[in-house]
């Protein structure tokens, strides 16, 4: 049954899995470049994608600490777990230049850098992911110091979030209360609804733009089974957390135990390679370089990721302040989990796993919280 | 602002034992070589033109390791020929691939590979510069990357800074949207205890690192290599991976060294 009155914001329809391919359709006719879930280099990416073909379709994932696998399983758009990168460099760019200073008579003149914004609309946020966007909003649009091409490039975008249907082994959003099932800051929020006799999925809508979007697919009314069904999916993947992180007194935990000897034995299995900070979804600093040419005619300020696991990230005067590894592995892991609170009135950490899986030594986040807790009940 | 009469500062390029490779990197810069020319004088650079000027020079780039005792000798009338000395690739800046020697007895090698050995002069050991003479930067690379050259070139004739990360591959390596070669493909990768400047090229294309631009600047051996041993690699293999282009520099050679010797 069509009907033309699923367009209110809080309204959800059901969109058959045949006429999927019309939700990007209609997204691309709207201007949006639709970035979704994709297969590269062995692992689900997020990247520009023309067509539904290349989604992951039929694809899942095994991750485990160090270890991430694609795998073969059923027919789901959106079977796989978090993606190897969030969408955070789409939204804040690894490298930029900020601005550019141009010489003339006079001396130099400030010339802004001229570029086109992209219209994205993301396809796949989950609600982990969902909270990370929230969370970078507090600190790169802070309307004191707002980050432009972040806001920018935030306002642009078209969020379609995804309830999760499975919980990888590395997951633990439900200890952080980020997931697994999105609750706000979407513009259409889909669940997949399999079983033996359907394929389809329940559209809900969060937002005026998303209103707009949904008008024009063919949605059918949801059922209060439709809806009942996209609950039981939500539930039993919150079932299945692959990890937990107790948060209770997680901050004094550890802002009480700089001196813990688990820092010096994580200290020993850490390789310092930042890979961490690079695949999480809310970290944000960044170094900013001064670059000149050869002719001395044109300067550009240039932006890029920084991280706290490089030693040059804390040099100050005289040297880095944090030359060891225990004191970099420290300041991550209370800063994410602890000061991020006094800092942002929030924890850093939305649980999705993603230092886990994609450090290559293996070191899990949730058993060095773990491993602290427990020496100290031992005492 | 530099003024038309200005004299521009004096370029040489050297060469000690190396394959020239990082020299030709800079006539590599293709679109910016007009650019650098009409900026600073070429002053002495063999590999591009037999004309040759008298220092000093404002900057001198060296390329190559210390092999021989003519080349040690010949660096210190280098060092004192310029006011800046920059090395340039890994044998300038570890001692090359050409370092293997120095964990064995040379003259193994000479009775080898020349017919009559008596004719060679050289030392038993391949050594960076900064071990001679005193280096106000090094710039890493097999080859070095050309536009990484260009900046601090750039850097040093303004007199600033060099914009030349000492951090891990693997931060440029997530940057470039990479997927972890080590963790989605098992692929052993020395990428987190090696330095950046490559743009990540060998993971890009599926392969793992394997430490051209030498350590990065808080390299985690041990952790490294129980992560290479995890995925499958030998304990020769690892010995051997941490012997190639910076075989000399220490925390490879340490690290080397403790998964046995060349000879295992």
């Amino acid at each position: 049954m069509k009907t033309d009155a699923i367009a209110q914001i809080g309204e959800s329809g059901v969109l058959a899995r045949s006429d999927f391919a019309k939700l990007l359709s209609t997204l691309q006719d709207e201007g949006y470049a639709v970035v979704g879930p994709t297969i590269r280099g062995g692992a689900v990416v997020y990247a520009e994608i023309d067509d539904e073909s290349e989604l992951p379709i039929g694809w899942t994932d095994e991750q485990e600490a160090g270890t991430y696998r694609l795998k073969r399983s059923g027919v789901a758009l959106f079977g796989y777990v978090a993606g190897a990168q969030s969408w955070k460099p789409n939204l804040f760019q690894p490298q930029r230049t900020l601005w550019t200073a141009r010489g003339n008579a006079d001396g130099f003149v400030i010339e802004a850098v001229a570029e086109d914004m992209p219209r994205q609309a993301f396809l796949g946020v989950r609600a982990c992911e969902l909270k990370a966007i929230s969370i970078q909003d507090h600190v790169l649009a802070d309307p004191a110091n707002p980050e432009s091409d972040y806001v920018a490039r935030r306002q642009e975008s078209f969020i379609v979030a995804v309830n999760c249907a499975k919980a990888g082994a590395t997951c633990f959003c439900v200890s952080m209360d980020a997931g697994p099932g999105v609750e706000a800051g979407y513009d259409l929020a889909l669940t997949e609804l399999i079983d033996d006799v359907r394929h389809d999925f329940l559209v809900e809508i969060g937002s005026p733009r998303g209103a707009s979007i949904a008008a024009r697919l063919p949605l059918t009314t949801a059922s209060g089974g439709d809806i009942d069904a996209a609950e039981a999916v939500v539930s039993e993947t919150a079932a299945g957390m692959g990890r937990t992180l107790n948060t209770v007194g997680l901050k004094s935990l550890l802002q009480d135990n700089p001196d813990h000897a688990q820092w010096d034995d994580v200290a020993a299995r850490c390789l310092s390679c930042g890979n961490c900070t690079f695949a999480c979804p809310t970290c944000f600093c960044h170094s900013t370089e001064d670059v000149t040419t050869i002719d001395g005619e044109v300067a550009e300020r240039q932006q890029r990721w920084d991280s706290c696991f490089s030693l040059d990230f804390s040099y100050i005067r005289g040297g880095a302040v944090r030359p060891g590894v225990a004191s970099r592995y420290r300041q991550w892991m209370t800063h994410k989990l602890a000061n991020w609170f006094d800092q942002f009135g929030e924890s850093g950490c939305v649980g999705c796993g993603r230092c886990i899986t994609w450090c290559p030594s293996g070191i899990d986040i949730t058993a060095e919280a773990a491993a602290i807790r427990d020496s100290l009940r031992e005492d | 602002m530099k003024k038309a009469n200005e004299s521009r500062p004096k370029l040489a390029v050297w060469k000690f034992a190396s394959c020239d490779g990082c020299q030709l990197s800079i006539l590599d810069l293709e679109d910016e070589l007009l650019a650098l020319a009409s900026e600073i004088e070429i002053a002495y650079f063999l590999e591009a033109t037999q004309t040759a000027s008298d220092g000093p020079y404002d900057l001198s780039l060296v390329e190559g390791s210390i092999t021989t005792a003519q080349d040690l000798e010949r660096i210190k009338t280098v060092r004192r020929q310029s006011k800046a000395l920059v090395t340039i690739g890994a044998c300038a800046t570890s001692g090359g691939i050409q370092a293997l020697r120095n964990f064995r007895d040379v003259n193994d090698f000479l009775a080898v590979v020349y017919a009559d050995p008596g004719y060679i002069d050289t030392l038993a050991t391949s050594t960076p510069i900064a071990d001679h003479v005193a280096v106000d930067f090094e710039l890493r690379g097999c080859p070095v990357n050309k536009y990484q050259l260009l900046e601090v070139v750039t850097a040093f004739v303004f007199g600033r800074k060099p914009m030349i990360a000492a951090h891990s591959v693997c931060m440029e390596c997530k940057m470039r949207g990479n997927v972890c070669v080590t963790v989605a493909q098992g692929i052993p990768c020395l990428g987190p205890v090696t330095q950046a400047g490559c743009g990540a090229i060998c993971p890009a294309y599926d392969r793992g690192c394997y430490g051209c631009y030498g350590p990065q600047d808080t390299p985690a051996m041990s952790a490294m290599t129980d992560v290479l041993d995890a995925h499958g690699m030998s304990r020769r293999d690892i010995q051997r991976i941490l012997s190639t282009f910076n075989a000399n520099a220490t925390p490879f050679l340490e690290e080397s060294q403790r998964h046995g010797t060349a000879d295992d």
